[in-house]
């Protein structure tokens, strides 16, 4: 019962909190004349440290290219920061070079927002590269997304010119990201987590052993690696880790800053598009998923652990295997599913230990990838369900489809159709290759459809851009790096090229008139053909693999 | 009788459908439809398999693979057979139309008039300019123009309709269609089309659908179910190493056979909807020509069901063809019967319809009898341009009636003039949408006699209905605009253009254009000519010029204005067939997953045996039952793929929620009952 009442304390609590924050993102990334002087005078500043580049409208293949041209700027720099951080400064504890696939892996999962991580932090990484690479690419990374929905969001409103990327990366890291992750910083800091540029402490234990306890800038890289949807801890163990997570109020934070920026993302989108109806509805449709597989979670996580089943152990309060008693057995379940529902990857317990259905939750999560999603790219990728949902529904009301007044076409369906092809592409197939080769199977630290889900779930986190792990799995080895790190790329900018092609080919259209034949975007009725839209073709189509991992270990073993 | 035709009819379209469908196994039609195509291959990688396993090396028994194999060929054939039927029916069609396309012989005249020499020629010889000479009892050997000449033509060939039409020179009655016959009198008439390019042929292009391309909506439906195909592609061709993984990991069982991963895969892409694409299209196009409405193309058809804005002709479509007398008004001082009597009189010979109703209405209203013009030793003064009033000279009295202005004119030329009473009166009578006749008797006025539009029975429901769908209606009239908006408002269109001229059409379609909307009209006149070609959807009358005909994109063979509102409704019709089985296929998909992943893998992960919701009997059985399901389904909706799913005319929002009601949650259902049917089916017959 109380679990329940938190529940819906953090969801409906960062509800509240998006709608005022979806209006000030508007105003940061999309400001109008009633923005005022400041405001005109701060996008001054950020036109002219873009320089010449700064000043330019962008149409959407020049918007991309910037994009793109920026990420791989932002790719190589940290890949050099990393592969020589032996050699740089802010290292006290002296930290060795990293391995070439780790960095490749390492450095793409940072760059694609994922923050899937092979490595442990505090175990491999000198404190400059925590900060200058990882986490300044968890700022970037995070900008880039919301960028990216803010040039979409215009081609939609009927603009040809989606803006300049260079201005909106900026607008979106110092006026949306830094503030609010500087607030969430110092609640952090409150909360107990250590900041600080000192080496790790080394202390004498009880036994008369010495302990190395490690440590560093974490509050700082805890508060965007929540808020951007990155994920990609300062621990290994990430947020179950003491330093990584104190406290029940710092866990109450973090979880909040998980899903906030996506929430609020929906109400940019919507007020920029100046259809914010359209967005209710569409959040609507997003917080029923994710409302659907919290619930899921915590019923699946109330039965014991199957493992001590047959031992004289107590298990009334359910599933206590991997968790953080700390903050209670009910908090994780709600952990997992935000945490998999926006692309963000950060953990609050070991998904490995989830029972298995509760395991498919976060799985379900990252096949949708679209339930809130990550920051800016989760409304991408919904935008994409859309566009099938008024396809469809559109035939069905006897019109050629169209969407916020201009007709969906041939070039818009092959486009969307790619983007929900690829991204079944890159979890099914390399899923598959893995299963049969030794470069899964050989990893696995378990059988059966345990070891199966431990690789499904990998991929899909990569696919996802998530950078949660299930763990279990032996995954920094070469063929593990490189190609998780191929998926995460590519998983990161087809979805956001092709989304960003749509809309500028719709901007390209003559609008088309709205009447009472047209249909609606903002009713309960285009909610439900949404809804069945998402199930129907983003669930179906990972059926076979659920069916062959969570599932089957269900049925074998819970039943 | 015609029940009786049909079915005959019907009869042979079915058996010629058969053979056509085993036609189109040739892989190079099957390729153009990249669902089925998969289906095909499929097919014919089973069909590999069950000689292999008839021949003892079998990856599953032999009667089995036999059995999914003979059913994927079904699925394919039944898929054939739908599209062999929608085309069926236009090729009966097109057929009845060649019969018409005997070879005559064509008077061809040596020079543009009907004294020329005549040179007795074949008809496929004549040329584009040439003149030919039509008499009663003649075929009119090509399309044209008349130049000279009035007579009365029998087009039922083109049109199925038999009453007589005129066809004359001059004016918006000049075009004539090759194949139709001259009942009465003579035509000269100018060949505007050379041989192969004649109306009747591009009916019967159209009809047999040999020209026919996809259309816009149809390409990007086809992507979309060749993407979904190739992502089922993707989750069924990953089940191999995922099974190899799980029998490597269970230590039991035997990975997934390629007869049941094919299966799975057939049952899973959309092969509803891709089946039974091309046939939804053709019959489409024929629904259209039902309608007596020729397309010229897929695309116009498409373009009907977004029209949002419909120019409808007053005359003829909103209100009757004439207006009639309601009311006599008398000015000042004047006996209303005194009224009534000067206007019978002044109409007795007046043989429009106008005159006629104000005949009527003096002896329903003030018991006046007709009287015999010519015994009352009157004469006639008919209506001119010039004077624009009409009448009658009679013992010395003169009376005329005609508009207030005419009139006007007429009574000052003898000193008199028009009283205010009887100005206030015009005034009146022209805001509710009447047209007002002021009579006047020499220099005296008596009074108006007051015409009216009737408007037609139903016709503010249907536009009501047109409003519910989303659909403006704008009334075009050469009335003026008093006149105009009354009548819009009794009629209850949405907006009225008055004083029509075809330059105020073609503004007002680009107007209506700019702002976002399809715009639809009919036309039939030369001057309509720009207009219609600058509406998306334009319907021109059959009746009408050739000008028109060629501005247009469709042709309406019944002449008949009111048909434009049937045309939207058979658009919409098209696109919502393709968007219900599309919703209907996916749907189906869930079921079909747990016929056959528990099958599937029953003897690696037993467990998942509890997924068989439906308890069908056994692996083999519940295989092949989706598959005979899969295969069945295409053939139970070819006839609504035909016909097209019911449209009523509410708006969006309730069309969708009703369509996602029966072809959303009726697709989620219907396949778990068919599925355990057939299976129970089965079961019975032993084949299981």
């Amino acid at each position: 019962m109380t679990a329940m009442v938190f529940i819906l304390l953090i969801v409906g609590g960062s509800a509240l909190l998006s709608w005022p924050l979806g209006r000030y993102m508007k105003w940061a990334m999309d400001p109008d004349e009633t923005a005022g002087p400041g405001r005109q005078k701060l996008d001054r500043i950020f036109a002219s440290i873009a320089g010449t580049l700064g000043t330019e409208q962008q149409g959407w293949k020049r918007y991309m290219v910037a994009l793109l041209i920026f990420n791989i700027v932002m790719f190589t720099v940290s890949f050099a920061f990393m592969a020589l951080q032996q050699h740089l400064p802010l290292n006290p504890d002296e930290m060795k070079a990293v391995e070439g696939s780790l960095i490749f892996n390492t450095v793409a999962s940072f760059t694609s927002n994922t923050n899937l991580q092979h490595y442990s932090g505090e175990a491999s990484m000198s404190y400059l590269t925590q900060l200058c690479s990882l986490m300044w690419l968890q700022f970037v990374s995070a900008a880039t997304g919301v960028a990216a929905l803010a040039a979409m969001a215009r081609g939609l409103a009927g603009r040809k010119m989606m803006g300049n990327f260079f201005v909106d990366v900026q607008r979106a890291t110092f006026l949306v990201l830094l503030p609010i992750s500087f607030v969430v910083a110092t609640l952090f800091l409150f909360g107990g987590m250590p900041m600080t540029l000192q080496g790790s402490a080394h202390a004498a234990t009880l036994e008369g052993l010495q302990q190395i306890i490690a440590r560093g800038p974490v509050a700082a890289f805890v508060a965007i690696k929540q808020l951007g949807t990155n994920g990609g801890g300062f621990f290994g163990p990430n947020c179950t880790q003491p330093f990584e997570n104190p406290t029940f109020w710092t866990n109450a934070v973090c979880m909040v800053a998980i899903i906030l920026i996506p929430m609020a993302s929906v109400w940019m989108f919507g007020r920029i598009i100046g259809r914010v109806r359209h967005a209710g509805v569409v959040f609507a449709v997003m917080l029923v998923f994710l409302l659907a597989k919290i619930s899921g979670a915590v019923w699946f996580e109330q039965a014991p652990t199957q493992a001590f089943a047959s031992l004289p152990i107590e298990q009334a309060t359910g599933n206590l295997e991997g968790k953080e008693l700390r903050f209670g057995a009910a908090t994780v379940p709600l952990w997992a599913v935000l945490t998999t529902s926006t692309s963000n990857g950060s953990v609050g317990a070991m998904h490995d230990s989830l029972n298995p259905m509760t395991g498919l939750m976060p799985m379900i999560g990252m096949w949708l990838n679209a339930t809130f999603g990550g920051v800016g790219v989760g409304m991408i990728n919904m935008f994409i369900y859309i566009i099938l949902a008024v396809f469809i529904a559109g035939m069905m009301v006897g019109r050629t489809p169209e969407y916020l007044n201009r007709r969906v076409e041939a070039r818009e369906i092959k486009f969307a159709a790619v983007t929900l092809l690829a991204h079944a592409f890159f979890i099914l197939v390399p899923t598959a290759v893995f299963a049969v080769t030794p470069w899964g199977a050989a990893t696995l630290n378990n059988v059966g459809p345990h070891g199966f889900s431990e690789m499904l779930y990998e991929f899909s986190s990569a696919a996802a851009n998530n950078g949660s792990g299930f763990e279990g799995l032996g995954d920094n080895t070469v063929p593990w790096n490189i190609a998780t790190g191929i998926v995460m790329l590519l998983a990161r900018f087809i979805p956001i090229i092709l989304p960003l092609a749509i809309a500028g080919s719709l901007a390209a259209k003559k609008p088309t008139a709205q009447s009472a034949g047209t249909l609606g975007v903002e009713d309960v009725t285009f909610a439900a053909m949404l809804i069945a839209t998402i199930l129907v073709v983003g669930a179906l189509t990972f059926f076979p693999a659920a069916a062959l991992g969570p599932i089957v270990e269900h049925l074998k073993f819970m039943v | 009788m015609k029940t009786n035709l049909s079915a005959l009819r019907d009869t042979r379209i079915i058996q010629r459908a058969i053979g056509e469908s085993f036609r189109k196994l040739d892989p190079r039609h099957q390729i153009r439809n990249p669902v089925m195509f998969v289906v095909f291959v499929g097919s014919a990688l089973t069909t590999v398999l069950t000689v292999q396993a008839f021949a003892g090396h079998g990856e599953a028994p032999a009667g089995f693979i036999l059995s999914i194999t003979l059913w994927l060929w079904f699925t394919i054939l039944f898929a054939n057979f739908a599209e062999a039927m929608a085309e069926g029916r236009g090729k009966a069609q097109a057929d009845a139309l060649r019969k018409t396309r005997k070879d005559v012989l064509a008077k061809k005249l040596k020079e543009p008039k009907r004294e020329a020499e005549v040179e007795t020629v074949p008809a496929p010889t004549l040329r584009k300019g040439d003149t030919v000479l039509a008499e009663a009892g003649d075929l009119i050997p090509a399309d044209g123009e008349v130049i000279e000449g009035v007579a009365s033509v029998n087009e039922s060939a083109i049109t199925g309709e038999s009453a007589p039409v005129i066809r004359e020179s001059g004016g918006d009655r000049s075009a004539v269609t090759g194949g139709t016959k001259v009942l009465s009198d003579w035509l000269v008439i100018r060949v505007t089309v050379n041989p192969g390019e004649t109306f009747l042929d591009r009916m019967i292009g159209l009809v047999e659908g040999a020209k026919r391309q996809k259309t816009p909506n149809e390409i990007a439906l086809s992507i979309l179910l060749a993407s979904l195909t190739i992502i089922f592609l993707l989750a069924t061709a990953t089940l191999l190493p995922y099974s190899l993984y799980a029998v490597n990991a269970s230590g039991q069982g035997q990975p997934i056979g390629i007869t049941v991963l094919v299966a799975l895969l057939v049952c899973l892409i959309p092969t509803t909807i891709g089946g039974l694409l091309s046939a939804i299209g053709i019959a489409g196009m024929d629904r259209m020509i039902q309608a007596n409405v020729i397309a010229t193309s897929g695309r116009a058809v498409e373009a009907a069901g977004d029209v949002d804005v419909l120019l409808l002709d007053k005359t003829g479509t909103i209100t009757l063809g004439n207006r009639q007398a309601v009311a006599f008004l008398p000015a000042d001082g004047v006996d209303p019967k005194a009224l009534a009597d000067a206007a019978q009189l002044a109409s007795l010979a007046d043989e429009t319809p106008e005159g006629r109703s104000v005949v009527v209405l003096a002896k329903t209203k003030y018991s006046l009898r007709e009287r015999d013009i010519s015994k009352l030793g009157a004469t006639f003064v008919p209506f001119t341009a010039q004077t624009r009033m009409s009448g009658v000279n009679l013992n010395g009295r003169t009376i005329r009636k005609g508009s207030a202005d005419a009139v006007e004119r007429w009574v000052k030329e003898q000193a008199g003039s028009l009283p205010s009473k009887v100005r206030t009166i015009v005034e009146d009578v022209a805001r509710q949408g009447g047209t007002p006749l002021v009579v006047a008797e020499g220099a005296k006025v008596l009074g108006v006699i007051q015409l009216k539009d009737i408007v037609k029975g139903g016709i503010k429901e249907r536009f009501a209905e047109l409003r519910r769908m989303g659909i403006q209606t704008v009334m075009i009239t050469g009335d003026n605009a008093l006149t105009a908006a009354a009548i819009a408002a009794e009629a209850g269109v949405d907006d009225y253009l008055a004083e029509a001229t075809p330059e105020a059409k073609l503004k007002l379609i680009r107007e209506r254009q700019a702002g976002g909307r399809l715009v639809a009209m009919t036309g039939d006149g030369t001057n309509d000519a720009p207009a219609l070609a600058q509406a998306d959807v334009a319907v021109a009358m059959n009746s009408g010029t050739q000008a028109a005909k060629e501005a247009g994109n469709m042709v309406d063979l019944d002449s008949n204005p009111t048909k434009l509102i049937e045309i939207v409704e058979i658009g919409k019709q098209l696109l919502m067939t393709r968007g219900a089985l599309t919703t209907f296929s996916i749907s189906n998909d869930v079921a079909k997953y747990f016929a056959i992943i528990p099958a599937a893998f029953v003897t690696v992960y037993p467990e998942l045996g509890r997924l068989n919701v439906m308890h069908l009997a056994a692996p083999q059985s519940a295989v092949l039952s989706a598959v005979i399901f899969n295969a069945l389904i295409i053939v139970a909706l070819i006839p609504l793929a035909l016909k097209g799913v019911k449209y009523r005319p509410v708006g969006a929002g309730e069309l969708l929620w009703n369509n996602l009601l029966i072809y959303g949650l009726g697709g989620l259902i219907a396949p778990f009952v068919g599925i355990k049917l057939i299976d129970m089916a089965l079961v019975a017959c032993r084949l299981a």
